[in-house]
Parts: C-alpha cells; sequence; structure tokens
C-alpha cells in the first residue's frame, strides 16, 4: 500500500483578511492528511466553508498551501518551481461545479479544450488537433460537430461533458472533481456520473470527489473523507462509514441527508445539529465540533483530537475513542 | 377529484380537511422572439387545509412559474395567465393589480430559495419584517415591532430583539432563511409557498428549516406548497406529490403512495435514477436519457416520449395522453402505465440494502 498515487500530510491553507490591526488569519484548511490510491475515488464531503474546496484547489497549487506536505506519484508537488509545476500539471486535472463560470463564453467549446493541448504541446498538426478534440468530444457523449459551438449553445448537463472533455485533454492521472453535479437537473446528474464512473474504467483515473450529497458521493466513492472546520474528522470505506460512523459529527450529517422513503424518512431520529459553524478565523480550542456535539465532554476542549485508526481501516478524530491529541496549550 | 381514501398522512389533512386554494385549468406562457412558449399546460389541484402538496420536477418543468403565476409574480406581458385559482371565494386570476397586492404577502406568504437575494441588503431586518404587517394588518410601528420579536423567537433566531436593527449580511445562510421565514408568516398566511426554499442550504441547516416549517404549520394551520427538486426532501415532508414535466402534471399521488409504487414513466426513470444512501450497488446507475424539451420546442404528443424508455410509439408520438385516475386519487398522464414490478424496483425502498444508522443512543455507536 506504499504505492498511493497521492499522499497529503498536515496540509494547511492560511489566508489573511484586513489589514493593520484588524489582520486575522482565516485558518481555511488545517492540518489535513489525506490518502488516495491509483484508480480510485476519494470522497470529500462537508458542509460549505468546511475548507472541501480549498484543499482541491491547494493539492494542485491552485492557491498555494501555507505548509504540508503533497505528494504525488513520488513528486514532492510544493518543491516544484513554476516551470515544473506547469509540466506536472497535465498530469492533474479539475473539474469545477459550475461548466458555465469556467468555459470562456466567447472562446467555441473546441478552442476551450484545444488550449490544454496547445499549452502541454500535445498534438501534431492543425488536423491532429482537430481530431483529438472531437474524440475527446465524443467520449464525452457529443457529437464532435459540436466544438464549433459556443458555450450558451448547450445545456448544463452538457456544459459539464465539455468540463469533463477538457480536464481529459491531457490525459490526467488524477482528478480534482468539485461538485461536479451539484448544478445539474436530478435526471442529469446520474449521467455524468455515469461518465465519470465510465471513463474511470477505462482510463484508470483517479478522483478526489468533493460534495456536499453523500448519496451521491456514497455510490461513486470507494473511501470518504468527512470535513468540518478545515480539518478531517473521519474517514474510512464508503459502506462502512455510513454503517458505522465513528464521530458525532458524521453521525449528524448522515441523518440529517433526506431518504426517499417516505415510510424510512418519517420514522428516522434525526440529530439536530444546533446553532452554525463557528468561524474559521477563531475556532473553538480543543475539539472544534465541541461546540455543537451531543457527546461533548469536559476534556474536549482541553484535547485538540488527533485522527487515528478506531476500527480496522476507519480512521477518526474523537475522543471518545481515547484521549489521543495535542493538548490545548492557553 | 377523488374521495376515496388513500394511505392515511402523519397528521389530520386532506380529503376531509376544507379546501383552500383550487387550482383549475392553469396555463402560463411567454411571448419569445422565437414564438409562445407554454410553460405551465393545464394543471389542476386542490390544496387542503394543514396540508403539505409537493410539486416536483426539472429546471424548466413549470413548477416555479404555476405558483408564482397565481399572484402574477411574472412579468405580464410578455406572460400570460389562464384559467382559474381560488383562494377560499377569490378567483385569483381573475384580480387586478390593486387586488393582488392585498393577496401576496397577506393571504399568501413566499418563502424563496436565496435568502441573500429576497431580503434587501440596505435595510435592517426589523425593517422588512414589519414592513407586510404595517402595509397588511394595519399595525402601528410599535405593534408591528412586538409582533416581528416574536416572529423571530418563533422562527429561533436567538436575542431577536436585538438581532431587528442587523442587517441580511450580519446572519448566516441558516438564519437568513429564518428571517425569510419569518417574513412569509408574518401576516398569518393561508397558504405558504415554499419554492426551493432549502436548496441553498447545507443539509444540516435544511432538517432545520424542514422542522421549522412542520412546526410552523402544526401550530398555524397553514397548507404548504413545496416546491422542489430534491426528491428525499419531499419524502419527509409531503402529504401529496404533483409530479410535473415539459408543463404538465405527469403524476399525482399521495406522498407514501408514489414513491412505493409510481407509475409514470417520468417518474420510475427520476426515482430508479437517484443515489440512495444504503444502496451498496456501484455500478451504472439507470439514467434517463436526453434532455427535457424547451418550452418553445415541445414535442408533439407526450411531452416524455422522446426521452421514454419503457414505450414510445406512435400514440405516444402525436396524441396527448389525458391524466387518467388509475387508482383512488392517483394520477397518470400516460398512455402506457408502468408495471407493478419495475415500478417498485425502481423504488428506494427496495433498494436500500442497509438501514440508516441508529442515532438514538447518546454518543458513539
Amino acid at each position: 500500500m506504499s504505492t498511493a498515487l497521492l499522499e497529503v500530510e498536515d496540509l494547511h491553507v492560511h489566508f489573511s483578511v484586513g489589514r493593520g490591526r484588524d489582520r486575522q488569519t482565516v485558518r481555511a484548511v488545517d492540518g489535513v492528511s489525506l490518502r488516495l490510491e491509483r484508480g480510485q475515488t476519494l470522497g470529500l464531503v462537508g458542509e460549505s466553508g468546511c475548507g472541501k474546496t480549498t484543499t482541491g484547489l491547494a493539492l494542485l497549487r491552485l492557491v498555494e498551501p501555507t505548509s504540508g506536505r503533497v505528494v504525488f506519484d513520488g513528486t514532492d508537488v510544493r518543491a516544484l518551481s513554476k516551470r515544473d509545476l506547469r509540466a506536472w500539471r497535465r498530469r492533474a486535472a479539475m473539474i469545477f461545479q459550475d461548466p458555465y463560470a469556467s468555459l470562456d463564453p466567447r472562446l467555441p467549446v473546441g478552442e476551450s479544450i484545444g488550449e490544454a493541448l496547445d499549452i502541454h504541446g500535445l498534438h501534431q498538426g492543425k488536423q491532429a488537433r482537430r481530431d483529438r478534440i472531437g474524440h475527446l468530444l465524443e467520449r464525452c457523449g457529443l457529437h464532435p460537430r459540436v466544438a464549433d459551438r459556443y458555450p450558451h449553445e448547450f445545456s448544463g448537463g452538457q456544459r459539464q461533458r465539455i468540463g469533463i472533455a477538457r480536464a481529459l485533454a491531457c490525459e490526467p492521472d488524477f482528478i480534482v472533481c468539485d461538485e461536479p453535479i451539484a448544478a445539474l437537473d436530478v435526471s442529469i446528474q446520474a449521467q455524468v456520473m455515469n461518465l465519470l464512473n465510465e471513463l474511470q474504467q477505462d482510463l484508470g483515473l483517479a478522483y478526489l470527489f468533493i460534495a456536499h450529497d453523500l448519496a451521491a458521493v456514497q455510490h461513486v466513492c470507494d473511501r470518504i473523507a468527512v470535513m468540518y472546520l478545515g480539518r478531517i474528522v473521519e474517514e474510512a470505506e464508503r459502506l462502512d462509514l455510513y454503517r458505522e460512523p465513528q464521530h458525532p459529527y458524521t453521525q449528524a450529517l448522515l441523518s440529517a441527508i433526506p431518504i426517499p422513503d417516505p415510510v424510512r424518512e418519517r420514522e428516522r431520529e434525526r440529530i439536530r445539529l444546533e446553532g452554525d459553524v463557528p468561524s474559521p478565523i477563531d475556532p473553538p480550542s480543543g475539539c472544534r465540533f465541541r461546540t455543537r456535539c451531543r457527546a461533548v465532554f469536559d476534556t474536549c476542549e482541553r484535547i485538540d483530537p488527533a485522527l487515528q485508526e478506531v476500527t480496522d481501516d476507519h480512521r477518526a478524530a474523537c475522543l471518545l475513542h481515547g484521549e489521543v491529541g495535542t493538548p490545548v496549550t492557553s | 377529484m377523488s374521495s376515496a381514501p388513500g394511505p392515511t398522512p402523519d397528521h389530520d389533512v386532506g380529503e376531509d380537511a376544507e379546501v383552500v386554494l383550487s387550482v383549475r385549468d392553469l396555463d402560463v406562457s411567454f411571448g419569445t422572439k422565437r414564438g409562445r412558449a407554454s410553460v405551465v399546460r393545464g394543471i389542476d389541484y386542490d390544496l387542503h387545509r394543514g396540508e403539505t402538496l409537493a410539486i416536483v420536477g426539472e429546471s424548466g418543468s413549470g413548477k416555479s412559474v404555476s405558483t408564482l403565476a397565481l399572484t402574477k409574480l411574472i412579468p405580464i406581458p410578455p406572460g400570460r395567465v389562464t384559467g382559474t385559482a381560488h383562494l377560499g371565494a377569490t378567483d385569483l386570476i381573475a384580480l387586478s393589480e390593486e387586488e393582488l397586492v392585498r393577496v401576496r404577502g397577506q393571504r399568501i406568504g413566499f418563502v424563496f430559495q436565496d435568502p441573500m437575494t429576497s431580503l434587501n441588503p440596505v435595510h435592517t431586518i426589523g425593517r422588512q419584517l414589519t414592513e407586510g404587517m404595517r402595509h397588511h394588518l394595519g399595525l402601528s410601528e410599535a405593534d408591528a415591532r412586538d409582533r416581528a420579536v416574536e416572529l423571530l423567537a418563533k422562527v429561533g433566531i436567538p436575542s431577536p430583539a436585538r438581532r431587528l436593527d442587523d442587517y441580511p449580511h450580519q446572519f448566516s445562510g441558516g438564519m437568513r432563511q429564518r428571517v425569510v421565514i419569518a417574513i412569509g408568516l408574518s401576516c398569518d398566511p393561508e397558504v405558504l409557498i415554499a419554492d426551493e426554499a432549502t436548496t441553498a442550504l447545507d443539509v444540516t441547516t435544511q432538517a432545520q428549516i424542514i422542522d421549522l416549517i412542520a412546526e410552523l404549520q402544526a401550530d398555524l394551520g397553514m397548507a404548504v406548497v413545496w416546491i422542489t427538486h430534491d426528491l428525499g426532501v419531499v419524502a419527509g415532508i409531503a402529504d401529496r406529490v404533483l409530479v410535473m414535466y415539459a408543463g404538465e402534471v405527469v403524476e399525482q399521488a399521495e406522498a407514501v403512495t408514489l414513491f412505493a409504487r409510481p407509475r409514470h414513466p417520468y417518474t420510475v426513470g427520476l426515482l430508479a435514477s437517484l443515489p440512495v444512501l444504503g444502496d451498496t450497488e456501484r455500478g451504472d446507475l439507470a439514467a434517463i436519457p436526453g434532455l427535457p424539451p424547451a418550452p418553445t420546442s415541445l414535442p408533439p404528443g407526450c411531452g416524455f416520449h422522446p426521452r421514454c424508455s419503457f414505450r414510445s410509439d406512435e400514440r405516444c408520438a402525436t396524441e396527448r395522453p389525458p391524466l387518467r385516475e388509475v387508482a383512488p386519487g392517483h394520477l397518470v398522464r400516460s398512455f402506457y402505465e408502468v408495471p407493478e414490478e419495475q415500478s417498485r424496483r425502481a423504488s428506494a425502498a427496495a433498494r436500500i440494502e442497509i438501514e440508516p444508522p441508529d442515532v438514538r443512543d447518546e454518543g458513539v455507536a
């Protein structure tokens, strides 16, 4: 298991806001460790503002990490020079939530895909470039002819297919999918999920699948990591996480997801999370979830729990599983 | 429409309760450069006191427009609304703009998707809350403020008296939506229309808002029309469901019946394509092929036939199917019904292999 495609250790991304005396630090990602095997999908779930998108961007250095290690197939990504980084980015691509915002409205979609080929010098001659663009579109379920059309001429689902075709242009090993289906209609979501699945089978791609829809995540992912306020609080195999959630936050999150079956949905007990997620500028001391946790006890504010293995291949950061972590120094 | 008893909802509403809103043959269309776009094509429903009716559909299905049009919250022209919509004895469609002003916000309350755009960022929430009460109920400023504090407390805003002079940006997304709900309820409406009211919220906040609306509904006895694309939410809240596609109601039934035994190929397809928590399968989802039609170029015949993988023949392509009552209270607009076995297989209930974890114990499982 030492040949993980991607290994992330203690990743931090901090942003400064305000100036002078009002200067504060937003700890968007605050000590995230992840591991992704070749050809597999890791789900990253959590509420808005938990840092999941920033984590995805930081892995590709689309925002610069503040500290931590990102090792991709033996390469230390943070140590790459600007030039080497550009070459490395061939191997890692990204798909965004809103393909309308991520495609240039003034550029025919074929050109948006072609740009990636040009930057990395991946085609020989005009005809070869055209063929390659057509092939990529076809691979994503669109007719090669649509290369000359503009983004506004497509539906949301078709635009997401174009976004996927562009991500595939450089034959990456790894794609960060940031909420790739959240903006799509229900009947189109399944089409896009099936396409991602098919491409993974055929091309051996690894995905980091960032989403808030746990039902979709459970369907497409091998493993799932749950994020809260800049930290991973639990990580496990997809069904294991659902069967035996170990962290009170995961339990609450799972119980809040509506199940499309009125009988179960009405009988079910829910854990009601009160209040809002605290600010990442001033997270609670010790365990960050303690202010909303129903199982909180006095140690929770004094020890910052470490992500530790609680059952076989299932990790959680909660003091109920043993008081392992960093004592808070005041 | 129907009078035979269906599955009993979990509270006392439905067929026996008084009808508060009765919509008949509602048509909404817009004049466009490419001709008239029929966005809503003849929908009928009755909404009973205390009932929650869910209108489900994808974008462009006409689900939002069908309720916005009731109080002419769409631009007219280019919009055109025909049919009737009786709120009590009043036909809303026949009302003038001045008369509608007295209905909107007073007899019908609204909660929209995005609280940031439905609140005015330059006014305090106190002002936005009291505006309707002063106008519709004729309250003095002091009385309206007192009631505003009560309302904010009711929707679960901590220290409401202090928050009254805050601006929308000083609230979190969930709290803002609570404010919008308080505004929607401020004049004791008979009907509350919640249009994708929880779509922009996180699931944990969504659960809070759903519980809140259900509690308020039980307290106040209002009827709720809940418009959403999220079938999970519908399963939790709805007494009855209308499924819309291409401007038409394609299926209508009690929620429990609709999820257990959907009959229209579109409803079956939609349920089958959903990933469901607790379903251990990892293979392809049963996606519905193709795209919903644009309202300017609706297919002749059945609106769904170009995407229908169940059955699509000459008749489907030429003749518009009527809405038929196939079982008491269960209406389907299709020449062909999906047979029982296939329809049950599509339901989430049949696909769940792992039950939701039991959360009644405090702490860790």
